[in-house]
């Protein structure tokens, strides 16, 4: 916890030497131009809006794909459906090292490099999701379903009405874990994305302690802000958070 | 769950007949279901392990088609000076799981026990798992630096008499970063060995103190070889993550001094990215799947031998 106090106490101190002898942990006066000058001088807030973006997307469309492919697979018997599920599992442990180089390979063709859409869309099929909605889908009870079919409903009625909303908390629960994963994810955007105005966060961060080097308490700042949403989120939703990772771990 | 499943097999077949839909139409929507998953996992997941392994063989730079070459890229791998040294790197870097691993099983079992406010010094150490590697890794520039904090507690306890260059010493630069690792990844490996000290049945626990085991005897011949699972699992994470490290590196040394901190991923990195030499890359990553197969599977002997099963 200590290297965040002082993070923070840099991003707080007022401009000045940052390497101090004795380093200062409680900056006198706290202020906030740092916050102020990092949102003025660089672009930040572009940055902001660009992770929110990629994460609102990412989100969304891994709670669809995952919602509706966890459904046939838990509810649905028709051939072909264990060795999928097992396929699905199973490539989990395949080697993604050389992944990497032909996913950029595949954007190139698809004239998708330098698109918010390439960072987001090899990761859209977690396989935690698809499992985790599949779990969520098993365990309820069949009478709800045939109570459904005797009213008439179609199977996307059913799946929407019916079975959407009673895994809403499996659908939370990969909510909580995709965001902190999007929020964050830094590697994927660094190979894809070209101009920096399309930057995420993270990938903008480096990019500007390149830039500004010098002016370590912006950078500080910015790094701040970029931890502040994360941290909030997994406080306040820990519970839930914690349950994601270990049933990712037990999986 | 899936006996349940199963059971529910024939009936919802039934149902289906008495509805007039065929099989076939109920095969259909089921494909349709999954259609976006399938197609997503064929293009980013599948396709690239197949092709990618296929690439490793040709000599290919985006710009002209791809041109087969057959083995030699790995051959030349073998004179390559740089690969040793990223192969060196890896390894050294594998050293950081033991330590993360005893760690983390010494702080689940500090963190569990019934004190006030113990969730929260839980949640301290998880912070750093779900805050960005950029974050984490210039914070820890900053606090590695000549000047920075942790030169000036060391002089101030008078554990060192000049700063140490941990980031700028080519013997020390790996460590540093194996440090960083260890930090960010610590409070991860706790909660896995939350789960499974709470999956652990009490009663073991308390038969064997009644046959009168004190606390460290229970600690070593209950409750860790109960953990295997865990273990075995937790460690296995560890391994693939030590493998293919590379954000670490990125943001705080940039593989540097002189390569002392070039390891595998970051070499097919460059490869890939910086050189364009894309089959060159592929046949790296070829090698590191192989490397890391290899030492999953050593782990999975290890950890299971031996071991017993509560479930």
């Amino acid at each position: 916890m200590f290297p965040f106090l002082w993070l923070l106490a840099t991003a707080l101190g007022s401009r000045g030497a940052v390497f101090a002898f004795p380093p200062v942990l409680i900056p006198r006066p706290a202020t906030l131009a740092n916050f102020a000058g990092v949102w003025q001088t660089m672009p930040i807030g572009r940055f902001f809006v660009n992770t929110i973006y990629i994460t609102g997307m990412g989100i969304v469309l891994t709670l669809l794909v995952s919602a509706l492919a966890g459904y046939p697979l838990a509810r649905m018997r028709f051939p072909g459906r264990d060795q999928i599920f097992y396929a699905i599992v199973g490539s989990l442990m395949l080697p993604q090292h050389v992944g990497l180089i032909l996913n950029f390979v595949t954007m190139m063709r698809l004239h998708l490099v330098d698109t918010y859409a390439a960072v987001y869309l090899p990761s859209l099929a977690s396989v935690f999701g698809i499992f985790l909605l599949r779990q969520a889908y098993l365990v309820i009870p069949s009478e709800l379903e045939d109570a459904a079919r005797i009213d008439g409903a179609g199977e996307l009625r059913l799946w929407a009405q019916v079975m959407l909303p009673l895994v809403t908390p499996a659908l939370a629960t990969l909510a909580i874990v995709e965001f902190s994963g999007y929020w964050n994810s830094f590697l994927w955007p660094l190979i894809v994305l070209k101009s920096p105005d399309r930057y995420p966060l993270a990938v903008g961060l480096l990019y500007l302690s390149g830039l500004f080097a010098h002016n370590t308490r912006y950078v500080a700042a910015g790094a701040v802000l970029m931890t502040l949403p994360v941290v909030v989120v997994f406080l306040a939703l820990q519970r839930y958070f914690l349950r994601g990772i270990m049933l990712g771990a037990v999986k | 769950m899936e006996r349940q499943a199963l059971n529910r097999g024939p009936a919802a077949a039934s149902r289906t007949v008495a509805r007039g839909g065929g099989a076939a139409a109920r095969t259909t929507i089921a494909y349709l279901f999954l259609a976006p998953a399938l197609l997503l996992l064929a293009v980013f997941t599948f396709y690239p392990v197949v092709f990618g392994t296929v690439l490793s063989l040709f000599d290919y730079n985006v710009i002209s088609p791809p041109r087969y070459v057959g083995f030699s890229q790995f051959a030349a791998l073998w004179s390559d000076r740089y690969f040793w040294t990223a192969l060196r790197n890896s390894a050294v870097y594998l050293a950081v799981v033991p330590v993360l691993q005893l760690s983390a099983i010494v702080l689940a079992l500090w963190v569990r026990q019934p004190l006030r406010g113990i969730a929260w010094f839980r949640a301290a150490y998880y912070i750093p798992v779900v805050t960005s590697i950029v974050v984490v890794g210039l914070m820890w520039r900053w606090l590695y630096d000549e000047a920075g904090l942790l030169n000036y507690v060391l002089l101030r306890l008078g554990v060192v008499h000049a700063p140490i260059h941990w980031l700028s010493d080519p013997n020390l630069a790996l460590y540093a970063v194996m440090g960083v690792t260890w930090w960010k990844g610590i409070g991860y490996y706790m909660v896995i060995y939350l789960a499974g000290l709470e999956a652990i049945p009490s009663y073991y626990d308390e038969a064997a103190a009644l046959d009168g085991a004190g606390a460290w005897a229970r600690l070593f011949r209950v409750t860790i070889p109960l953990l295997r699972p865990s273990i075995l699992l937790a460690s296995t994470i560890s391994i693939l993550a030590a493998l293919r490290v590379f954000e670490e590196i990125y943001v705080m040394t940039g593989g540097g001094p002189i390569f002392s901190t070039y390891t595998m991923f970051y070499y097919m990195f460059d490869q890939a990215f910086n050189s364009l030499h894309l089959g060159y890359a592929a046949a790296i990553g070829v090698v590191l799947a192989a490397i890391t197969a290899l030492f999953s599977a050593v782990n999975f002997r290890l950890m299971r031998t031996g071991g017993l099963s509560y479930y």
